[in-house]
């Protein structure tokens, strides 16, 4: 496959993994411990782990699973709201996939579903707008998730329907914005970090731009990264250049995709449909202020939470969960008392092992014992 | 969720939607192109071009020129590795008594 196949060749892994061994060697001459390098993107996680990445990096290198898994971080509250959506009358909910098996407080998407509440999955925004234009004595709202990579789909969705006059669908917002979260990290005391390997596809919309505050502000080195094995490792060995050079930078690895402003078109969507929150509850992570978007009153016809009557109820995660350090990178799947056990990918306590891009998913799925050679892992992906 | 999936597109198959046809992996699925077009990318001449589609809507084009520089530099890398590689090996092979 065109701009996959030729970026997981093992050959061309080896230069890169030679530099980033000699680079991690120096930078930990004087440095105490390994230099921690944050993933952001819950899709990088996935494949660090589905290509065996970790083992192949040297011991004077550790990656950090970030938060930007948009299904790990919705908190129970936001999920219990979208269950009372669709259990009103000649209510459609509907989402993508992977928010199906989310623990709420008392359920998930999918038992709801199994109770008789009309959930439905969808590929994309469009099919739900799909299913409004055909069901038009129904009201159909769509569960929305994700990061700035998702949000323009939504919002081109909702124009769309405004184009079209559909009055029966509405979207339930839940976008998050990585930047803020990013700084909410960076202020933990506790968060012992050197550098970010920075998210593709958020980046392809947002530009590159944005990350100047985390290397100006905070100090630390960026790379924006592709989601094959060569990307991340690139994008590795630039961020720990940066280090061994003294410099701090915003630097592009994905510039087959990303440029230093964004797309217009997508930001241009996204500024007309919604509006930044004042903050945004974080599962695990609690407030974060101007982390997601809400619909723009201009579009309240279009606003879910505006439309039904919500419980809005704050609900806490359980006790012996872990997700929050876990989200944060000052904790290891391995370390939550109930990783393995009590929790796992067929029954989640927490929502890191729901989704496939959760650090405690991609921990279960491809653990010590279970991993592939690197090698195989690479040459399997050819 | 924020993973997306090169594909090239073949056709356009409503105009007034902006939806093209795009062979995925082989698989062939309409997908919104509204994010690509522009004054100076009208809706004709995205055909034949690669985007990454992510739920339905192409997000971005993806340069082939960045895409190839990328891969010269990691093969100059391997290459370099190649060559110290075995520079090294046949210097131990010399010291061997």
């Amino acid at each position: 496959m065109k701009y996959v196949q030729e970026f997981r060749d093992p050959q061309k892994a080896q230069g890169l993994l030679h530099e980033i061994k000699g680079l991690g060697e120096q930078l930990t001459q004087d440095h105490p411990g390994p230099i921690k390098i944050m993933e952001v993107c819950g899709g990088h996680t996935h494949s660090i782990f589905k290509y065996g990445l970790e083992s192949l990096l040297p011991s004077s290198i550790e990656l950090v699973h970030g938060p930007g898994c948009p299904v790990c971080i919705m908190p129970k509250g936001r999920l219990d709201d979208a269950i009372a959506i669709a259990q009103q009358p000649h209510v459609i909910l509907t989402t993508f996939g992977d928010v199906m098996r989310v623990p709420g407080s008392q359920q998930s998407l999918l038992q709801a579903k199994a109770e008789g509440a009309d959930i439905r999955m969808v590929y994309s925004p469009l099919d739900a707008l799909k299913l409004a234009r055909e069901n038009p004595d129904r009201e159909v709202a769509f569960f929305a998730i994700g990061f700035e990579t998702t949000a323009p789909s939504t919002a081109l969705t909702v124009l769309q329907a405004q184009r079209e006059g559909i009055t029966n669908f509405s979207l339930f917002c839940n976008h998050v914005l990585v930047v803020p979260a990013l700084e909410a990290l960076l202020s933990n005391p506790d968060l012992q970090l050197d550098g970010f390997i920075g998210p593709g596809h958020v980046s392809m919309v947002i530009g590159a731009r944005p990350y100047q505050v985390i290397a100006e502000r905070y100090g630390k080195p960026v790379a924006i990264a592709g989601f094959e094995p060569l990307d991340i490792l690139q994008s590795l060995w630039m961020v720990l250049r940066q280090l061994a050079e003294g410099r701090c930078e915003v630097e592009n690895q994905y510039t087959r995709l990303v440029n230093h402003d964004g797309n217009a078109v997508a930001l241009d969507a996204l500024a007309k449909v919604f509006t930044v929150r004042e903050q945004f509850e974080w599962r695990g992570l609690g407030d974060i202020p101007a982390s997601g978007f809400k619909m723009h009153p201009n579009y309240s016809q279009f606003d879910a939470e505006a439309k039904f009557t919500l419980p809005h109820q704050r609900v806490a995660d359980h006790k012996a969960c872990a997700c929050g350090e876990i989200l944060q990178g000052v904790k290891k799947p391995w370390e939550c008392k109930v990783f393995g056990t009590a929790c796992t990918p067929e029954h989640p306590i927490g929502a890191c092992m729901v989704s496939s891009e959760g650090a405690c998913a991609a921990y279960y799925k491809y653990g010590a014992a279970q991993a592939p050679q690197p090698s195989e892992a690479l040459a399997k992906s050819r | 969720m924020c993973l997306g999936i090169p594909g090239q597109i073949l056709d356009i198959s409503d105009r007034e939607q902006q939806l093209a046809i795009v062979d995925i992996g082989g698989v062939r699925r309409p997908v919104n192109i509204a994010c690509i077009v522009d004054d100076d990318h009208p809706l004709q001449d995205c055909i034949g071009e690669w985007v990454l589609v992510h739920v339905g809507f192409a997000m971005n084009r993806i340069d082939p020129d960045e895409a190839q520089q990328t891969l010269d530099l990691l093969e100059e890398m391997a290459a370099v590795h190649a060559t110290i590689a075995s520079t090294d090996a046949n210097l131990a092979a010399t010291a061997r008594p």
